[in-house]
């Protein structure tokens, strides 16, 4: 029979044994100091080229590993703020307000640029040209069928099918609904009466979905589905892209190219905090839904370490790092914006003290 | 007999053969989607189960789960650690002073917590330890389903060990042993092989469990290097590949899901068999 | 009262055993002190998860009051927030579901009880108590892998033929529909098991009584049985009500997550725990944090209110054996 004893032992030897693991680890995570991880979290957009970044690096550094989560731009922000990760990414500076509000000093460095897609799921519909009034009244739910007439009037070449219109959007905060919505809000006034814009905007009609990924799983797996993406995600799951009109009337296709020259375009006005949109350029041959992905930095970590291990990763992606983009359809940065990345990073501080690293590389 | 009666006999004969046939269909439409689960996990995740999966960590694309794994282990380990010894100590003093107010009112307390939805407790340890810490974690994980834990660990000692009968309390006391003495080696001996099916239960139940996790232990690509670190578990690996385009992620999240069951199913078995064979002896 | 005046009645017993009494030296007082730490640590804990969410919650409270429950915009991008959408969804995806599990689940306990041949009874008893076992994850990934694809390719369209204001709309697969499906499935076994407890308590003179009487086996589960436990069998629909309001990983997964009122199954909503897992880790504004823990706070409140009025009604040791160690032995 099994007794108290045996009771009471099996408990003292779980508890013991927890303890146990619990000091060795805590003790493993000062004997090896130099190969700590450094968490971070934010922006599904960028997460491909991130999570390549991060394979890059342990294979090239075995002592840089970082552990990127894409939760969305909104999770980028808050968790910065409320200081529970050593770095955000947000593909939508931080306002003002939330500056103020975090409980640290922060900055931004911009690490690449991605396009925002409208990616659908229409069998038999290869090619979908949508103006912002189009792309609004479809998020707005004024548009519910795939053979509408102001649908069909930009698509005359194609057949559309007689099929409700299933909206797929972001149920996180996210800087790639920031994004669209600030594209939207420029260009069609009832978007900006009805639904306005930000990185958690109220959709009137269609389902939320978790991330990038979830968007797209969506899509994929549902016929007659419409969502937005960062191209990769559309491209991986060989999901057809609409071409969007951007500001000067043309039909663009998202291209390295075409997200190049939106960057380019914005490069006059980029204020000292680099805090600066690249959505809907002036450009004639820019794509409108162009997004500029930001690192979330503190300007002084706590934690030397850390904080050295920060500024290296932040160098090596505007470095090293912008060599991977174009495999993944991401813009590599213009040296311009490169340059201003530099100087934001060589002023990143630890302890209070400048962080002591060897920026090597070029300027871009 | 009358026919008439006879008739109406007959009548509520066939009405229990139809509520018979009823309740059996109820049992097979109970158990359809049980078989339909296990069906799939079985199948997409014997597929997909290889050796890397236990021995490669989360990668970019398909790799393994070695770190969710683990992680799973460590945090159901250190929580039951945590929860099990204060949940027993804490049912005992229920059974033992079952009529002090603070019994009573912890008793209720143990309803309430155990009927807590597990996200909020997710909400409060990220509130309390996480946001404290400035650092996601494994401890803060742990914290959270010890929680979760808690309330059934104290209810199972609580009625097991009053359901053991006060002669054997009293024969205990008038041979002059202590109470604690009689509460140790007589009401939890007596209760111990319940005790410890309830427990492994408890265990069970945190093994799947996910939502406390997401703003607690939260994700890590890597090992975790110590339990103040961010640790990925099998359970937050699932909910994130289930909503992926990705087919080797969804692989991944099957061949989860089924080392998920099996621990939980293993764990679920041998605590009824415990059980019963104490009953059969 | 001393240790060696053993009161000769058994309910009395307890009271001699109280651990106040200093006469048995030291061992006593700390069994004492360690037991009611242990337990007075439970309080703690539940104290702090409601203090925290209601700390959380204050500055929603303060700025919404009451007018937080009556409206649906939910609206971060504007900082304006209203719960109703997930009052609703919560009501809506909890009862589908209650309306399909109770059923099935009370004909699986009288099953159990009475009706099922006494071979079969056990190992069906294991079964559903293993259903309660598998991972919520695990429900949300065969739901989102299997419910949904079945639902919106085939199942949604024919219900969509029968027509009427619960099955308007495109067929989405995922939605309050699929939720409540799943969650149907996931509370089964607890209304199966607690209502299976509260008919076995049903004391077995009544039983035989009827049957001398003449009474058929279903005579029996109706005359007596039922009626002897109708209460306890209230609180087990009620406890799977609790549990069917507080399910979060498998609902967030296939509900659609859409804050909105809609009276349509096939419709995309969303539900008060599922908003908490979806938007907690991104909510950027202040007061955005606040409205989810709101939105948390009366989750919490509703489900502590049907789990102690559950426990109300199935009073005493089966239930907590039901929940605790379902031993499979009845």
């Amino acid at each position: 029979m099994i007794g108290a004893r045996r009771l009471v032992a099996i408990v003292g030897v779980a508890a013991a044994a927890g303890l146990a693991v619990f000091a060795t680890w805590s003790r493993a995570s000062r004997a090896d100091a130099p190969a700590r991880v450094i968490d971070g979290a934010g922006a599904t957009l960028p997460f491909p080229l991130y999570a390549k970044w991060s394979s890059e690096l342990l294979r090239v550094d075995g002592t840089l590993r970082i552990n990127y989560q894409p939760l969305g731009s909104g999770a980028g922000i808050r968790q910065m703020s409320d200081g529970v990760i050593d770095f955000g990414a947000t593909d939508e500076p931080l306002t003002d307000e939330q500056l103020k509000d975090a409980g640290r000093d922060l900055v931004h460095v911009p690490m690449t640029i991605g396009a925002v897609v409208l990616a659908y799921n229409v069998p038999g519909v290869p090619e979908l040209k949508l103006t912002p009034d189009v792309i609004a009244d479809v998020f707005r739910g004024t548009i519910t069928r795939w053979d509408d007439p102001r649908l069909r009037e930009a698509n005359a070449s194609v057949t559309m099918p007689s099929e409700p219109i299933k909206v797929v959007h972001r149920a996180d905060g996210s800087g790639t609904s920031a994004t669209l919505t600030t594209y939207l809000a420029r260009n069609s006034e009832a978007w900006r009466a009805d639904v306005g814009l930000g990185v958690s905007p109220r959709f009137p009609v269609g389902v939320g979905s978790r991330g990038s990924d979830g968007v797209t799983a969506y899509v994929k797996s549902t016929p007659f589905a419409i969502g937005y993406v960062e191209l990769t995600y559309a491209k991986q799951a060989s999901l057809p892209i609409a071409l969007v009109r951007n500001r000067a009337g043309n039909f663009v296709a998202p291209s390295i190219e075409s997200l190049d020259r939106a960057a380019r375009s914005a490069l006059d006005r980029v204020p000292d905090d680099l805090r600066i949109s690249l959505v809907d350029s002036d450009d004639p041959g820019a794509y409108p839904l162009t997004a500029l992905s930001f690192l979330v930095l503190p300007r002084d970590s706590r934690d030397r370490e850390k904080g050295e291990a920060l500024a290296r990763f932040a160098w090596w992606g505007l470095h090293e790092g912008q060599r991977y983009a174009a495999a993944l359809d991401y813009a590599p940065l213009p040296r311009e914006l490169v340059a201003h990345g530099e100087r934001v990073v060589r002023e990143l501080r630890a302890g209070g003290e400048p962080v002591r690293v060897a920026y090597e590389g070029n300027g871009g | 007999m009358t026919p008439g009666i006879e008739s109406a006999y007959a009548k509520r004969k066939i009405a229990a053969r139809a509520a018979t046939v009823a309740s059996s269909a109820a049992v097979v439409l109970a158990l359809a989607p049980l078989v339909a689960i296990f069906l799939h996990v079985a199948v997409r995740g014997v597929r997909a189960l290889s050796v890397s999966f236990f021995t490669e960590p989360v990668g970019a694309r398909g790799a393994g789960m070695a770190n969710a794994v683990f992680g799973t282990i460590q945090l159901v380990l250190l929580a039951s650690a945590m929860g099990i010894p204060l949940g027993i100590a804490g049912g005992l003093y229920l059974s033992e002073c079952r009529h002090t107010r603070l019994a009573r009112a912890v008793r209720f307390c143990a309803d309430v917590l155990a009927g807590v939805p597990s996200i909020l407790v997710g909400v409060a340890v990220y509130a309390v330890v996480v946001v404290r810490m400035k650092q996601f974690s494994a401890f803060a994980g742990a914290a959270a389903l010890a929680i979760v834990m808690l309330p059934l660990v104290v209810r199972t000692t609580d009625v097991l060990a009053r359901a053991v009968p006060d002669s054997l309390r009293e024969a205990a006391l008038a041979l002059g042993a202590t109470r604690w003495r009689t509460a140790i080696f007589v009401v939890l001996r007596t209760a111990a092989p319940g005790i410890r099916s309830g427990c492994m239960l408890a265990v069970a139940r945190v093994c799947g469990e996910t939502a406390p996790l997401l703003f607690t232990a939260y994700n890590n690509r890597f090992f975790n290097d110590s339990l103040f670190d961010p640790t990925s578990t099998l359970q937050v690996q699932i909910f994130t590949y289930t909503m992926t385009p990705n087919e080797d992620w969804h692989a991944q999240a099957w061949a989860a899901a089924l080392v998920l069951v099996a621990i939980v199913v293993v764990l679920d078995v041998l605590a009824r068999r415990l059980v019963e064979r104490k009953e059969v002896a | 009262m001393t240790p060696s005046a053993l009161p000769s009645s058994s309910r009395e017993a307890p009271r001699a055993l109280r651990i106040t009494d200093a006469a048995r030296g030291s061992g006593d007082r700390v069994f004492g002190a360690v037991g009611a730490v242990a337990a007075g640590f439970l309080g703690l804990v539940l104290v702090t998860v409601a203090v925290c969410v209601v700390h959380l919650a204050w500055p929603s409270i303060r700025e919404t009051g009451l007018s937080f429950f009556g409206t649906s915009a939910w609206d971060p991008a504007r900082d304006v927030y209203g719960a109703l959408a997930f009052v609703w969804g919560t009501a809506m995806t909890s009862v589908v579901a209650l309306c399909l599990a109770v059923p099935i689940g009370l004909g699986v306990a009288v099953f159990l009880t009475d009706l099922g041949p006494r071979p079969l009874r056990r190992p069906v008893s294991s079964l559903v108590e293993l259903l309660a076992a598998i991972p919520s994850v695990v429900y949300g990934l065969w739901a989102a892998f299997v419910v949904a694809p079945l639902l919106r390719s085939s199942i949604e369209p024919a219900l969509a033929a029968i027509g009427g204001p619960l099955f308007r709309g495109p067929p989405m697969g995922v939605g309050i529909l699929c939720a409540s499906i799943v969650l149907a499935i996931m509370v089964l076994p607890t209304i199966a098991t607690v209502s299976r407890d509260v008919l076995a308590a049903v004391p077995s003179e009544l039983r035989e009584g009827a049957l001398a009487l003449g009474a058929t086996s279903w005579d029996v589960v109706r005359l007596v049985v039922v009626p002897h436990a109708r209460r306890g069998l209230f609180g087990a629909v009620l406890l799977g009500f609790g549990r069917a309001v507080g399910e979060t990983i498998a609902v967030a997964t296939v509900i659609g997550s859409r804050a909105d009122v809609s009276l349509s199954l096939f419709a995309p909503g969303y539900t008060m725990s599922s908003v908490i897992a979806n938007e907690f880790p991104s909510a950027t504004s202040d007061l955005h944090v606040a409205a989810l823990a709101e939105v948390g706070l009366l989750l919490f409140v509703v489900t502590v209110a049907f789990n102690v009025a559950a426990r109300l009604l199935v009073r005493g040791e089966r239930y907590g054996r039901a929940l605790t160690v379902p031993a499979g032995n009845r």
